[in-house]
């Protein structure tokens, strides 16, 4: 069965009302859309890069879509509060797929725009042309998101601005029946514009599946900077396909950090092409899984510009019955000499029914570059378990400290300081059982 | 506080104790010497409960608990510590977390509060002097980069924080140089009291020097063969081993 039928025919048959909601440019993009899933077909289990994901079977449940764009009357601010907070952030949600502005505590100086895509094509039409220009169509996911995305949200720093706040985006998936959020992220930053972005998915209903298909595109200008966490407390029940495209100018320094605390089945694609002299990329990622949760991570770093660095670490802690997967791709263009790219992935399998699998790659086609791939699949050591028990730490304690350990190097890494420390918690808390699941977070993260 | 007997055990199928007998009382001094691989580490690690020996015999009682029957953690809750002979290094968790967490699960396991942040501070700075630990090594990673003598200056630091009733030293002098080796064998000195006891595992004659034992044990291919007063240590270091072995076979 091709699960792309269900929603071509729900595109075909509603296509005015859909298009009667959305911006002219994705209604543009739709048509390119609606072209490229003639005869696809979504990725099955065993297909190259999808060893084990199966993207078909992900999409096969009749989800509905909003194409009505019926708003919730409920203001996320009221209903939900944030794991991270004390950092002053720009707060703005969606609550299912739909932008909420009014979660706005502060006002973000200096021409920095946060909007939906419906009120950008109003306000900055010449942005919105950047749409659609990085995510490619020949993923049949990203134009299945294509085909069905109405709105979206711009953020955009103009020239020369820094974004004087932290950008959060919390997503908040709350449902009924089984339905499907639509999600298109633009991120233009201009020459030397400075930003760091912090997005939460969250999903409240417990009882019934949905499906959060999300496509994100940034554009780094030359000796802009910016930071993209991106983090995941769902719950067992979500599934998600997420495709983040970066696209860096000379000299612009972009850390993007996928984390998952709790989920459902994840399929994360990363593609980042660098495309100036001296860019630099810190490309991070740390799972956390037990029960049945599944992440997948597929990543891709296109080199193509000399004299740049890219720093590549995606860890992953399962335990229980968890399944995590990890393919990672660099590829050094010809003529790009001086590039350093460096790819990890390292993975603790904290009981005989975790299952990890991994694949990195290495394609370079210029001669004087520093490259390199590593990745381990280990258990906790045994011997460090014994020592500590000595001491009178108990088992579970012990196998706490050990995990949190491991993720170390991967919560130092994050530049902004109150997630940092807030990531030391959470993971704590993850690991000794005692994070909330988000059902529960109105009440028990504050 | 410590009676073992007729122990015996295994690992990986091959029996290593073939029938250990050990009375320790409050306020003594053991000394366990041997030749290698004779099971004195094997002793240390039945008796702390590493999983990978297998008790085949016997029986242990610490303060009139089975002894065998409790977790390693449990085991060092009711008072029984080991210093390794090669201490795990373990990158990424603190000294500080590591200690704090042991502290006050065995305050929990006794019933009482944890230590609030600056007693325990002032706790580790108190006991870090009793063995010369410089702060800089409580900050770090456990064990981690640190030298051979550093790691079993470690080990002794902990057991002044642990407080134990039996403390198991097992082959403390290995790696040390005689500076070293003096700050360590003090260490374990001001720790002595009439209320515990301590086990020094060994091979030489050389820390028995500075941690003066009241008894000497022979233990040979899973027996102690010999017992007798601290003379017995000097005996050995003018006579080797051979003749203990000529006797036993």
């Amino acid at each position: 069965m091709n699960s792309l039928t269900q929603y071509i025919e729900l595109h075909d048959q509603h296509l005015k009302t859909i298009e009667a909601h959305a911006p002219q440019v994705l209604n543009d993009l739709r048509r390119h859309a609606r072209q490229a899933l003639e005869g696809a077909m979504l990725p099955r289990k065993g297909q190259e890069d999808y060893e084990a994901t199966d993207l078909n079977a992900m999409f096969a449940p009749d989800y509905g879509v909003n194409i009505a764009r019926l708003d919730f009357d409920i203001d996320p601010a009221t209903v939900f509060h944030c794991d991270v907070p004390n950092m002053s952030t720009c707060m703005y949600y969606t609550y299912n797929d739909i932008f909420h502005p009014s979660g706005t505590a502060r006002k973000l100086e200096g021409g920095v725009v946060v909007e939906s895509l419906a009120q950008a094509a109003v306000n900055h039409p010449e942005l919105l042309e950047r749409c659609g220009q990085l995510a490619s169509l020949d993923d049949p996911a990203v134009a299945l998101n294509t085909l069905l995305a109405q709105d979206g949200i711009l953020v955009y720093v103009p020239d020369g601005f820094s974004a004087d706040r932290t950008i959060q985006l919390v997503n908040i998936l709350n449902y009924t029946r089984p339905m499907m959020v639509v999600r298109r992220v633009l991120v233009i930053l201009g020459r030397n514009a400075h930003a760091r972005m912090l997005v939460c998915d969250h999903t409240q209903s417990t009882e019934v599946d949905c499906l959060s298909s999300q496509v994100v595109e940034i554009f780094a200008g030359e000796d802009a900077s910016f930071d993209y966490y991106d983090m995941e407390e769902s719950g067992p029940m979500t599934h998600r396909v997420s495709s983040i495209y970066v696209h860096q100018q000379g000299r612009s320094n972009v850390l993007v950090d996928g984390i998952t605390l709790t989920n459902g089945t994840s399929r994360n694609n990363y593609h980042v092409v660098v495309d100036g002299e001296h860019a630099e990329t810190q490309l991070l990622g740390m799972t956390i899984a037990s029960g049945t949760q599944h992440v997948d991570t597929y990543t891709h770093i296109d080199h193509r510009a000399p004299r740049c660095h890219s720093n590549e670490m995606f860890k992953y802690v399962l335990s229980e019955q968890a399944i995590g997967a990890f393919a990672g791709k660099i590829l050094v263009q010809p003529d790009c000499p001086r590039v350093e790219a460096y790819q990890g992935n390292r993975n603790i399998c904290a009981s005989d029914t975790a299952r990890m699998y991994t694949k990195p790659q290495l394609e370079i086609y210029t001669d004087d570059v520093k490259c390199s791939h590593g990745t381990t699949i280990g258990q906790l050591d045994d011997e460090a378990l014994f020592y500590m028990r000595t001491r009178g730490i108990s088992l579970d304690e012990a196998r706490n400290l050990l995990m949190q350990a491991f993720m170390a190097d991967v919560i130092d890494a994050v530049r902004l300081d109150t997630l940092r420390d807030r990531l030391r918690y959470l993971t704590e808390k993850r690991f000794n059982g005692t994070l909330a699941n988000c059902g529960a977070c109105v009440a028990a993260c504050r | 506080m410590l009676k073992i007997k007729d122990l015996h055990a295994s690992v990986e199928g091959k029996e290593i104790l073939k029938g250990v007998n050990l009375t320790v009382r409050p306020g003594e001094v053991h000394a366990i010497m041997g030749p290698n691989g004779s099971g004195k580490s094997t002793l240390s690690s039945v008796l702390t409960g590493h999983p990978a020996f297998t008790v085949t015999g016997g029986e242990v009682e610490f303060y009139g608990k089975d002894l065998l029957a409790l977790s390693p953690e449990d085991r060092a809750h009711e008072g029984l510590f080991l210093s390794f002979q090669y201490p795990v290094e373990i990158p990424g968790v603190s000294m500080v977390n590591f200690m704090r967490a042991a502290v006050n699960e065995k305050r929990r396991y006794h019933g009482q509060d944890p230590l609030s942040a600056s007693d325990f501070l002032k706790l580790m700075r108190e006991k870090r002097a009793v063995v010369q630990l410089d702060n800089k090594l409580a900050s770090r990673a456990v064990n981690e980069g640190f030298s051979g003598g550093e790691k079993k200056r470690n080990e002794i630091f902990q057991m002044a924080m642990l407080e134990p009733r039996l403390s198991i030293l097992d082959e403390t002098d290995s790696g040390l140089d005689i500076d070293a080796l003096r700050i360590v064998a003090s260490g374990v000195n001001q720790l002595k009291s009439k209320e515990n006891a301590t086990i020094v595992i060994t091979h030489y004659q050389r820390l028995l020097d500075y941690i003066k034992p009241d008894f000497v044990h022979i233990l040979y291919k899973g027996r102690i063969v010999m017992s007798a007063g601290p003379e017995l240590a000097l005996e050995l270091e003018e006579k080797g081993y051979d003749w203990i072995k000529e006797m036993n076979s």
